[in-house]
């Protein structure tokens, strides 16, 4: 059976005048229908880029280097702008971390949302408003029939957040992609938000990747997860197995780091030092300088992604 | 910090803060300030109600917490005592001496016992000087006399204790990573010796491994230096771990304050449960949180009686017109709501 998205083994790279930066270094994963998908690291890692690059939003200099994503069985890496665009916000929707950013300060969010459904339907604006009620509604959003005439500053950050996801809904997109669509936010909105897409995703069979570097939101949300370190995915799998028994060394380090598992005052685990930048990546293991378990062949051999007994998949020597 | 749990028996209170309020005049210019109104004009005054009759007190050697979500006036508060903005009305005072109406030369003498650290590490440090002149600044401020090679020495063992090579003393902020600037910010504020180290959300611009590095050099620092901390921030999770009493604020009213253990074991205000309920914790899958009805009012118009009585499952006809008083339970906490005063059903 054929997935609802399959990227396989993509690498992106940004042309910089000292040469190509590899940015994601082959990474491979799949979302079915109705799934939600967890990609979690620290800032760098290249979650981010993966959602931009599934969409092919990567802007001047970064290219995808090698490998394909396929929506539905088609690869839609290297279809071109005009029929990207036709899937761009209507089958595949992305949902970004700032809510005052993504929408435009001069237009009514009527507007806007009209505007997002002409653009792929060919429909009467009448229609288009009836269309972008209903989503409102579907949001939570209180009277939308009087908050269609509204500007983006008279919402509050939170209903700005639900406006973004109800105008990522209006074409009913197969997956919604979001980006850290809650760290502008406080936690008991994140709490909302977070609620309503989990919601969605089941009501509408929609498929959900999550980029976020906050692992108590993905151990809640998603179902299979996904943790990047400088490039590549180096475990993924069942997202209670991953948090609850991770078996990479980096993301053992990262749950022990959290605050909360411990005792009150108790010192913090940490990690030693920090991720490297892209320009200087360590041979072998990208993680070895960092990594307690190190040995001889993490400084040659770069690791695959491996089942291990837990059922995940682990890139590490060790395990 | 846990560890001067002991220490906390004797409560000699470090700092003070009595019935503290701060609001900002926003309206801008006369013309700005005109209304029509019934026919006439008026001139009508807009002000932000930041911070309304708040009261703490912070013992020597603790660790409290200011929670809450943005907006709820807890950087004001961090701010007003640390004399960065003057309170409209209240009282502050460092162990026995009021500060708050003090003169810029009067207030010298505290600003060397109390010591801030930013959120920001990108802003908060000056791009054009290097780390050694960051550090230096404060010390011959404080200290004229103070001679060079005490400086030079001063100012690598602090650096050595947070953390960053004294060989790079000599460089400028840029060249170095967001968790390391923190560690420098914290340097800073280490250099003069102060009793008190007011922290407005100092880690929450860095990443999870790097975090958990900051924490411990925080904790560290407290415990070799017998510090005090106000600590502000939104993290509730790291709050847990880090403070001995924590202070919830909500739209510039304090709500809750109690000891850590209790505070997240038996939570008594609504908001408090509300906001605990909403952490998203590892290995837990269904969120069970509690709903909060309507959005936080802004603190332009404060509703009347209790602010939090609009969002409340709880609230009947006396939260809309009585403003609850803090009131102290049998468990040491002190909380601010009609509910729990009447031991209204809040299960």
């Amino acid at each position: 059976m054929s997935h609802l998205l399959e990227v396989q083994d993509l690498k992106v790279k940004f042309a910089l005048r000292f040469g190509d930066l590899t940015a994601i270094d082959g990474i491979s994963f799949t979302l079915d229908k109705g799934e939600r998908l967890g990609i979690v690291g620290e800032s760098g890692a290249g979650k981010s880029v993966t959602g931009f690059a599934i969409i092919n939003l990567l802007s001047k200099p970064g290219f995808i280097a090698e490998g394909k994503v396929l929506f539905n069985g088609k690869d839609i890496s290297t279809l071109p702008g005009r029929e990207m665009r036709r899937l761009r916000g209507n089958r595949i929707s992305m949902i970004f971390q700032d809510p005052m950013m993504t929408l435009n300060p001069v237009f009514t969010i009527g507007t806007q949302m009209v505007e997002t459904l002409k653009a792929h339907r060919n429909i009467t604006t009448r229609e288009a408003e009836k269309i972008a009620l209903e989503k409102l509604r579907k949001v939570h959003i209180p009277s939308p029939e009087k908050r269609l005439d509204q500007y983006p500053h008279e919402f509050s950050g939170g209903m700005r957040q639900r406006i973004i996801i109800a105008i990522s809904l209006l074409n009913d997109p197969a997956i919604i992609i979001a980006d850290e669509p809650t760290t502008a936010l406080d936690v008991t909105i994140q709490a909302e938000i977070m609620d309503l897409l989990q919601e969605l995703c089941q009501e509408e069979e929609m498929g959900l990747i999550l980029i976020t570097h906050d692992l108590g939101v993905v151990s809640q949300v998603t179902e299979k997860i996904a943790v990047m370190y400088a490039g590549k995915i180096i475990e993924t799998g069942d997202t209670q197995t991953v948090v609850n028994s991770p078996s990479h060394p980096y993301t053992q380090g990262l749950i022990k780091s959290l605050p909360g598992a411990l005792k009150t005052g108790e010192r913090l685990y940490q990690i030693p030092g920090m991720m490297p930048n892209l320009t200087a990546i360590p041979p072998g293991c990208a993680f070895n300088p960092r990594c307690h378990l190190k040995e001889e062949i993490c400084v040659k051999d770069l690791p695959l992604l491996k089942r291990t007994e837990k059922g995940i998949m682990a890139a590490c020597h060790m395990i | 910090m846990p560890y001067d749990i002991e220490d906390m028996k004797n409560n000699t209170p470090i700092l003070t803060i009595k019935n503290v309020v701060k609001h900002f005049d926003i309206s801008g210019g006369l013309l700005d300030q005109l209304k029509f109104k019934n026919g006439r004009i008026v001139r009508e005054k807009t002000t932000v109600k930041a911070v309304n009759d708040v009261s703490l007190t912070i013992n020597k050697g603790e660790t409290l917490s200011v929670v809450g979500e943005s907006g709820c006036g807890k950087s004001t508060l961090a701010r007003v005592v640390m004399g960065l903005y003057p309170p409209n009305a209240g009282e502050i005072y460092y162990k026995e001496d009021r500060i708050d109406q003090l003169t810029h030369k009067e207030m010298l003498p505290f600003r060397k016992k109390m010591q801030m650290i930013f959120q920001d590490p990108y802003a908060s440090l000056n791009p054009r000087k290097t780390v050694k002149q960051t550090l230096e600044e404060p010390l011959r401020f404080h200290n004229p006399k103070m001679t060079r090679a005490a400086i030079h020495d001063k100012i690598m063992s602090v650096m050595k204790q947070v953390g960053v090579d004294p060989a790079w003393s000599s460089r400028y902020p840029h060249e170095f990573s967001g968790g390391q600037r923190q560690r420098i910010s914290i340097a800073r504020a280490l250099i003069l010796d102060p009793d008190l180290i007011v922290a407005d959300e100092p880690v929450s611009a860095l990443d999870v491994s790097i975090q958990a590095q900051i924490l411990n050099l925080l904790m560290d620092a407290g415990r070799d230096r017998g510090l005090t901390y106000l600590f502000i921030t939104h993290d509730l999770s790291v709050v847990e771990h880090i403070s001995t009493r924590v202070a919830v604020m909500y739209l510039g009213t304090l709500c809750e304050l109690a000891k850590t253990e209790d505070l997240f074991a038996t939570p008594a205000h609504p908001y408090t449960r509300a906001l605990l309920s909403a952490i998203p914790r590892v290995g837990e899958t269904r969120p069970k949180n509690i709903k909060l009805k309507g959005e936080v009012p802004t603190p332009v118009n404060l509703p009347t009686g209790c602010v939090f009585h609009g969002r409340c499952v709880y609230a009947d006809a006396r939260c809309k017109n009585e403003v609850p008083k803090l009131l102290k339970l049998d468990t040491g906490t002190f909380v601010a709501c009609h509910a729990v005063e009447e031991k209204r059903n809040m299960d």
